[in-house]
């Protein structure tokens, strides 16, 4: 599997975006957010319409696009103009719309959409993982030199407000890294799941670690097992990415939960 | 005594509705431990959000000194859905007194555990959230307050769904620690029987103030007949 240069490709970014998509989605998750992932994936669609429309690089209009839908959701939050809940079905079927608009507009209704929506083995190219691994590397480095900040506002926003840390810009910056990990995700999990990759391996980790610092470290160990597991099962079975990887995640939450659940009862029977 | 913060004339009305709070003044000194307190819907809370900053009062003036702020909101705790140690917790609160980027310094992590040691969770530092008794989840909060090294801490509510035996124990750490590290500490709560003994001065709010004096001048009938130490 592995002579073949596009398999190569594939893999190299599934690392990228096995690793940051559960580091991203781990403060989604904790901040309640867990569904800002699929509203920013639908406006990331608008995003690709747009590079079709204007013959620009797709993954750069999806990266500008998704950005600027991430950060008008989390403007709409932190000025309360709108509940989280309503700011994110605003700029979610916006996005789609758009999307479908553009696209029809570009003529590009019958370019096969569905390796942008369920991700595709053979789009990666030497570009785009370079792209990808220099942006992921990036976004990961920030998340690491940034971490205590960002735990202090999601363990206790309005303590942090309270003691002048600078909560909407890191709020914003937890937006615009969302962002930027699904247009790097779109070709390996597709717009339409990327989400769950965010999200999951979170799940998945809270059921079986300790602390804070061991939950984001087993969710990133999850995320990347569930990308490299759903492309090798992908290439032999002739499936999209997206989905078999998915699928992985999914089980990865099944079996923390089957695990957990004896150590509960435990718990519940001790009392 | 130097003021720490001072309200005058402050009105506060949450949209068209009627005002939470009408034209209250309130001085309280640096150092002062100073109880707010008053029935469920007479503005304690928006009083103190108010003072945090939290809130804009639609008219007066407010003016807060100290910059280092410390808050326990009410019912403290996390939304987070992850283990979370006492330590962790801790840390969090440590990060406004600290630099933002890179990891904690040494100097951070000493005041960290001076704060869960100060508390007395020094033995359950690594422990889980989740697994301590409610009281021990309020000290870990106040704890977390106190790695910031606030020169204000201000706490809503801190010791509901805490037994009587605990709420006057945290009085009794709160006094204890306002006296030690010179901070300006105010307790609102829904009822103050916990408190009367430890601080010096109660605020009773109920849209206005309706008293503000020392506990020993209460009159007999507001005091809480849930507390041993209460008045006859």
């Amino acid at each position: 599997m592995l002579h073949l240069e596009f398999m190569r490709l594939a893999f190299g970014a599934g690392i990228v975006v096995g690793l940051l998509a559960p580091a991203v989605g781990f403060f989604l998750v904790q901040r309640r957010l867990s569904l800002i992932g699929d509203g920013i994936g639908h406006v990331a669609f608008a995003g690709v319409a747009l590079g079709y429309l204007l013959d620009l690089p797709l993954v750069l209009t999806a990266l500008v696009v998704s950005v600027g839908g991430a950060l008008s959701i989390e403007g709409l939050r932190a000025r309360r103009r709108a509940a989280g809940d309503q700011a994110l079905a605003l700029v979610f079927y916006t996005g789609i719309a758009g999307g479908v608009v553009l696209v029809s507009a570009a003529g590009a209704l019958n370019v096969n959409l569905f390796q942008f929506l369920f991700g595709s083995l053979l789009t990666v190219t030497r570009t785009d993982l370079a792209v990808i691994a220099g942006l992921g590397a990036g976004a990961l480095v920030l998340i690491a030199v940034l971490y205590r900040p960002l735990v202090a506002v999601v363990v206790d926003e309005e303590g942090a407000r309270v003691s002048n840390l600078p909560v909407v810009p890191l709020n914003a910056l937890t937006a615009a890294l969302a962002a930027v990990t699904i247009a790097l995700s779109m070709r390996v999990v597709g717009i339409l799941l990327i989400a769950a990759l965010m999200v999951l391996p979170v799940i998945a980790a809270a059921r079986v670690a300790w602390s804070l610092r061991s939950t984001i470290l087993i969710s990133m160990a999850i995320g990347l097992a569930s990308v490299l597991a759903g492309i090798t099962t992908a290439y032999y079975a002739n499936l999209p990415p997206g989905g078999t990887t998915v699928l992985v995640a999914a089980a990865a939450v099944l079996l923390a939960e089957l695990r957990s659940a004896p150590a509960h009862l435990l718990h519940r029977l001790a009392r | 005594m130097p003021v720490a913060v001072r309200l005058e004339h402050v009105s506060f009305a949450y949209g068209p509705g009627a005002p939470a709070l009408r034209d209250v003044d309130l001085t309280v000194e640096r150092g002062e431990f100073l109880a707010i307190a008053g029935p469920n819907g007479g503005g304690k809370t928006t009083l103190l959000r108010l003072i945090l900053g939290l809130e804009q009062p639609t008219a007066g003036r407010i003016e807060v000194s100290p910059r280092r702020r410390g808050y326990l909101p009410q019912r403290a705790q996390t939304p987070i859905d992850a283990p979370l140690t006492v330590r962790e917790l801790v840390s969090a609160g440590r990060v406004p007194r600290s630099r933002l980027l890179g990891p904690a310094r040494g100097s951070d992590r000493r005041a960290v555990r001076d704060a869960i040691d100060r508390v007395g969770l020094g033995d359950r530092a690594d422990r889980r959230l989740a697994t301590l008794s409610g009281g021990q989840q309020q000290r870990a909060f106040i704890a977390k307050a106190l790695a910031g090294e606030p020169e204000l801490l201000a706490l809503d509510e801190p010791t509901t769904g805490v037994d009587v035996e605990a709420q006057e124990a945290i009085a009794a750490l709160l006094q204890r620690l306002g006296r030690e590290l010179g901070m300006t500490i105010l307790y609102v709560s829904h009822e103050f029987g916990a408190v009367e003994d430890f601080v010096e001065r109660i605020v009773l709010i109920r849209e206005r103030v309706v008293f503000d004096g020392s506990p020993s001048d209460l009159p007999g009938v507001w005091h809480d007949p849930s507390h041993a130490h209460a008045a006859p």
